[in-house]
Formats: C-alpha cells, structure tokens, sequence
C-alpha cells in the first residue's frame, strides 16, 4: 500500500471514489425521479438488497453477466411494485410502507441466501476493467479513472439521460408536475397514479442496478446486508443534491470519496486513528451534508402525501 | 357495553387477520423453498409454550420488544419517524455498563436502579440529538436516526475492543457487571427478571399519558397537525423533542436490560434487531401503548418460534423479518392502520 500523499494514493483514491459512488448514483438518481413525483421510498434499502441479491442469483444460475444486471434491475422493480401498490393504490403511509419494505428485502434475501447459497462458497464472473482506448493511456488521470468496468462508467449515461428525460420531455414535465400539484395533472386528464408507478419503477429498477453492482461488479459475492446502508445513504445525497440529477451524481462522488478515503487510511497501519473512526465516517458525513443544506422549501410540495382523486 | 365488546372485537380481529395473513406467506415462502410450512409451525408453536422455561424466555425477549414499541408508539403519535430505536439501544446497553461495572459495592437497592436510568438517560440523549437536528436545522428524523444506528453500532464495537474491553477476554466483550448491579429474577431457575414489570407498568403509564393527560394530547395533536398545534398555542418543537427523548429512553432502557437482566456484559452485537422490530411491534398495536404489550408478546413468540425452527427445522431464523414484513403490509392492507403524513415539515 503506497503512503498517504503519494501520487499512486490519491490515483488509487480517486479510482475507488468513482466506483464506490456507483451504486449510490443509481439509487439516487432513480430516488429523484421517485421523489419529484411525490413519493418517498425509504425502503430503497431493501430494494437494493434485493437487486444485489436476484442479480447474484442469475448470474450464478445462468453465467450471463448482462442477463445478471437485467435481472438486478427487474428484481429492484418487483420490489417497486409492491411499495408502489401499497402507497399510490391502497394510499398508505410511505415511511410505513418502506419499512416494511425494508424488513421485507433484509429477510428475504437472507432467507433465500442462506437456504440456497450458503457453503457453495462459490462467486460469479464479475464486470471486468475496461481499458478505454486513448484515455486508459493518460497519465495519472488515465489510471485513475479510465481502468474501471463497464457499470461504472454507464453511470455517465445514466445522468445524461435522466436530466434529458426530467427537464426535456413532456414526461418529465408532468412527473414533476405530479409532485408539486398532482390536482392540476388530474385536471388536464393524465393520470397522477400512472406517472408515481412510473416513477416509483424508474427509482427502484435504477436501485436494483445500484445493488446488482455491488455483487456483479464490485465483489463476485452476495453478502447479508452487503448494502450497509447505502439505500439510506441515497435517500440523504437525494436531500444535499436538491431533488436534481447532476446534484445526486456528484454528492454520491462525494459519498464515494468518503468510503474511499475510509478504505484506504484503514489500509495504513502507520495511522493512529481506531479504524471504527474511519468507518463511522460516511454516516458522520451524512448527518453533517443534512445539517448543512437544510431545509430552504425546494422539497417536491406532495412529497410523502397520497393523492386523493376527489 | 355492546359498543365497547364491539370495539375490543374489532380491535383484535385486525391485528389478528393481519398476523395469520403473515405467517400464512411465511408457510408459502417455506414451502417454495421446500420445507413442510405445517410441520415447521407445529414443532414451533409446540416447542416454544413447551415448559415454564420456554414461556419464560419469551417474556424475557418480550421486554425490549414492549419497551421500544411502547416508546414508538409516543414517537409515532407525535408523527416522529424514530427509525434509531436500534442505536438508542447500544446507547442505553453502554452506558449501563460503564455505570454496572464502575461501583463495587453498592446495594441492588441503589445500583439497579441506577443502571436503569443510566440506560434510560443515554438512549434519550442520543435520541435527542436527531430531535434537535430536526427541530433547529429542520433534518429529516428518518435519515439522521438510521445513520445513528450505525454510529452507536460502530461506536460500540470500538468500545468493546478497546476502552471498555475485559483484558482477560479473548473476545471483545466488557468485563462482567457487578452482581450487585443484575437484575433481580422474578422466576428462578428462570433468567425472566424484572423487567417485564417495569415494561408494563410503562406501557400503561404511556397509555395514560397519551389519552389521559393534556401533555400526552399536545403530543398527539401536533402529530396529527403542526399547523393547528401551532395555533392552540403548543410549542411543537418541544413536544417533538419530548416525543423522541420519551422514544430513546424506552430504548436505551431496553439496551440497559439486556446488559443487566440477561448477558451481564456488553457485546459487539447484544441485540438481534429488537429496534427495528419494535417499529412493526408498535405499528401492529395501531401505536397504543397498551396494545404494545400484547404486540410485544406476539413478536417474541415469533422470535422464539423462529430460533427453534433453525435449531430443529434448519429453516433460517431470518425468516422473522420476512414475517414482520408481512405483519406491516397486512396492517397497512386491512386499514388498520391509517396515518396522517408527516414527512413534509410545515
């Protein structure tokens, strides 16, 4: 491991920001399409589990990386449908029902886990680093950044066209319009409980994703729990990054750096600090990145609140 | 008299109806994965009401189930999204230690007592520092209380590896409390003690502070509408704050027990997730603290069933939170459970 302020350390962190900030990307991003259209998933934990979980599974089934993420992200949808069925259908609370929602995908991919997975000890062909041609070759940037794999740097793709699709078409406006005054997408005849599904699907499939990563691009194998929080952590960077795409792309950066530094100063046995310290760090920082935006009156106006046709 | 049998019938049918469409999924899930769903509850449901000892290790796991629904129950009436439970538990665990292993010599008299309040002191504490975030810096209760999980769980197994750590222990754990500072067993040989007594003597205090009380009103009415709580003249950040100390402290009280009524040291991991399931516990008793006491007893049921079903059956224990899952979205599905929201600060 190279020293603290090294040129190789802060290439290696830089690295690691990215692909740390990964699955946190997806599941924001897709958070803020969620939220602006005026649910709030906190069960986006467990929607991560489980496309961490269904993604492991096919791939250990079927050997096919992309058919590994496709499932990731059909697993996360599953989940949505079910949030999204309870809080716009049966209008109960969303918190009530993300919780559960959580309990749900905790015990489910646990229970499954263990049922069928545990002792095989076997893990799954994961996305492999892709050398991008002329970039990979730069010097420091090019090793720094351009040697990850190919979800990693799909996450660029996933910003463009989310802030193409919120801001340039007619189904961005109206999503938008769902959460701030659903009343008035009712009156011109479009139904606010298809574009909540909608958007509850576009937030959960792209959490799926987020946790397909963690098994299928990050470590070749599904642990219990292996989200660690970051379903929790997403619903916060949504927050810092004020309901906006490009914002949740760069806090989860943010957020990445934070696990990176965490992973890499724990890596310098020189260093005197408890590694627990390093390690309460992205949950330190999350709480300050909440205290510090706090709330100026830009959250989506329905946010939370079920609509009543009527 | 019609109207009250009525209203006790419906009261208990729903919660009822929700917990068989519960563990009926369960048997499904169980049979998917090839197990006998109907011998596995049957061994169950047999093996956990078997002798004295088993009934008493479920209210035994009933106590910090009862003390944290009960303090959720406040919590959530107050429309307060305490998902931190679990952190004010470690909370109210540590501090019980440090107090339980710090005084040789005193009277149970004056040191249970202690450990109690000591417990109930810290989770308050830690949970008020995600209610002055909310009241002064208007940060979401849910986002700041999860990450205080993960402190207090950090924090904790930092502490049982270093400052706190029992040197002649292999393992992490603390030095054991002194006797002096156990809780005393209500049923011996049993490890049942006292704390079931305290749970429910709690459980209907809050009942009567929720219904019965003007400050328990205020609470209820802010959690029901800031803006008219606002106009009555009620100070919501106080009741807020009120609302989520009341919460910690059940907690930390919980975690306080665990250390004093049952390991008798503090451990990296002394809870199995009581915290998290409090929220269904709670959310099952439509946030009654009387009918948390009953929640509670379900819920260790299903604990204890669940622990023996991985002991006789191999069928994983996870399979509880499967079930709690289900509890909630069954609740919520019957209409049990109708809830104004509170997500957007007014």
């Amino acid at each position: 491991m190279e020293d603290v302020a090294t040129l190789g350390f802060i290439a290696t962190t830089i690295g690691a920001t990215w692909r740390l900030a990964t699955p946190l990307i997806f599941a924001s991003i897709g958070e803020v399409f969620s939220e602006r259209a005026g649910v709030l998933n906190i069960g986006l934990e467990g929607v991560m589990l489980m496309g961490a979980f269904v993604g492991f599974a096919a791939v250990f089934a079927t050997g096919s990386l992309p058919l590994g993420l496709l499932s990731a992200v059909l697993g996360g949808m599953a989940v949505g449908l079910v949030f999204a069925f309870f809080t716009i259908t049966v209008k109960a609370d969303q918190i009530v029902v993300g919780a559960a929602i959580n309990l749900l995908g905790m015990g489910l991919t646990a229970f499954l886990f263990r049922t069928y997975y545990v002792g095989t000890g076997r893990g799954v062909e994961i996305a492999q680093p892709l050398d991008l041609p002329g970039l990979s070759d730069l010097p420091f940037l090019g090793e720094a950044l351009f040697r990850q794999n190919a979800i990693v740097y799909s996450t660029l793709l996933v910003v463009l066209v989310a802030v193409f699709v919120l801001y340039k078409t007619s189904f961005g406006l109206t999503l938008r319009a769902v959460g701030e005054h659903p009343k008035a997408v009712d009156v011109v005849g479009r139904s606010v409980a298809a574009y909540r599904y909608g958007a509850v699907l576009i937030g959960t499939g792209l959490a799926g994703l987020g946790g397909g990563f963690l098994t299928l691009g990050h470590s070749n194998q599904f642990v219990e729990g292996i989200t660690s929080g970051r379903g929790f952590i997403a619903l916060a960077v949504v927050v810092f990054a004020r309901w906006s795409p490009i914002g949740a792309f760069l806090v989860s950066l943010l957020f990445g750096l934070f696990y990176a530094l965490q992973l890499q100063l724990q890596a310098q046995p020189a260093l005197a600090i408890p590694y627990q310290a390093l390690q309460a760090l992205p949950y330190v920082m999350t709480i300050v990145a909440l205290v510090m935006v706090r709330n100026k009156g830009d959250t989506p106006k329905t946010l939370g609140v079920p609509y009543n046709k009527a | 008299m019609t109207r009250f049998l009525i209203r006790t019938a419906q009261a208990i049918a729903m919660p009822a109806a929700a917990v068989l469409v519960a563990l009926a999924s369960g048997a499904v899930l169980l049979a998917l994965s090839g197990f006998n769903g109907w011998d596995v509850f049957d061994v169950m449901l047999v093996g956990v009401f078997s002798d004295t000892r088993s009934v008493a290790e479920i209210l035994l796991k009933a106590i910090p189930l009862i003390l944290i629904g009960v303090g959720l129950c406040v919590a959530f009436r107050c429309s307060i999204w305490n998902i931190g439970a679990e952190g004010q538990l470690y909370a109210g665990a540590v501090a019980a230690t440090v107090v339980g292993v710090s005084f040789e010599g005193l009277t149970p008299w004056l040191y249970v007592p202690l450990v109690m309040i000591a417990g109930a002191l810290a989770g308050a504490a830690w949970a008020g520092i995600a209610g002055l975030l909310k009241v002064y810096f208007r940060a979401s209760e849910i986002v700041t209380t999860i990450m205080l999980n993960y402190i207090a769980l950090i924090s904790t197994s930092y502490l049982v590896t270093g400052p706190l750590k029992d040197a002649a222990a292999a393992y992490p754990q603390s030095a054991r409390l002194f006797k002096e500072a156990w809780m005393p067993r209500i049923l011996p040989p049993t490890r049942l003690h006292i704390g079931i007594l305290v749970a429910i003597a709690l459980a209907i205090a809050f009942y009567v502070f929720l219904f019965r009380s003007s400050a328990g009103f205020a609470v209820r009415v802010v959690g029901t509408n800031q803006h008219a709580a606002r106009y009555a003249g009620m100070n919501v950040g106080r009741n807020v704050l009120l609302a989520i100390c009341i919460s910690g402290a059940m907690a930390g009280l919980a975690g306080a027990f665990e250390v004093a009524g049952v390991t008798h040291r503090l451990y990296q991991n002394i809870s199995p997730g009581y915290g998290f399931e409090g929220i269904a516990v709670a959310l099952l008793a439509n946030n009654n603290p009387f009918g948390a006491i009953f929640s509670g007893i379900l819920f260790a049921v299903l604990r204890s069933g669940s622990e023996l079903m991985q002991i006789t059956a191999q069928v994983p224990q996870v399979l509880v939170s499967v079930i709690q899952g289900m509890v909630i979205l069954s609740v919520v599905a019957f209409g049990v459970y109708r809830f104004r929201s509170a997500i957007h600060p007014k």
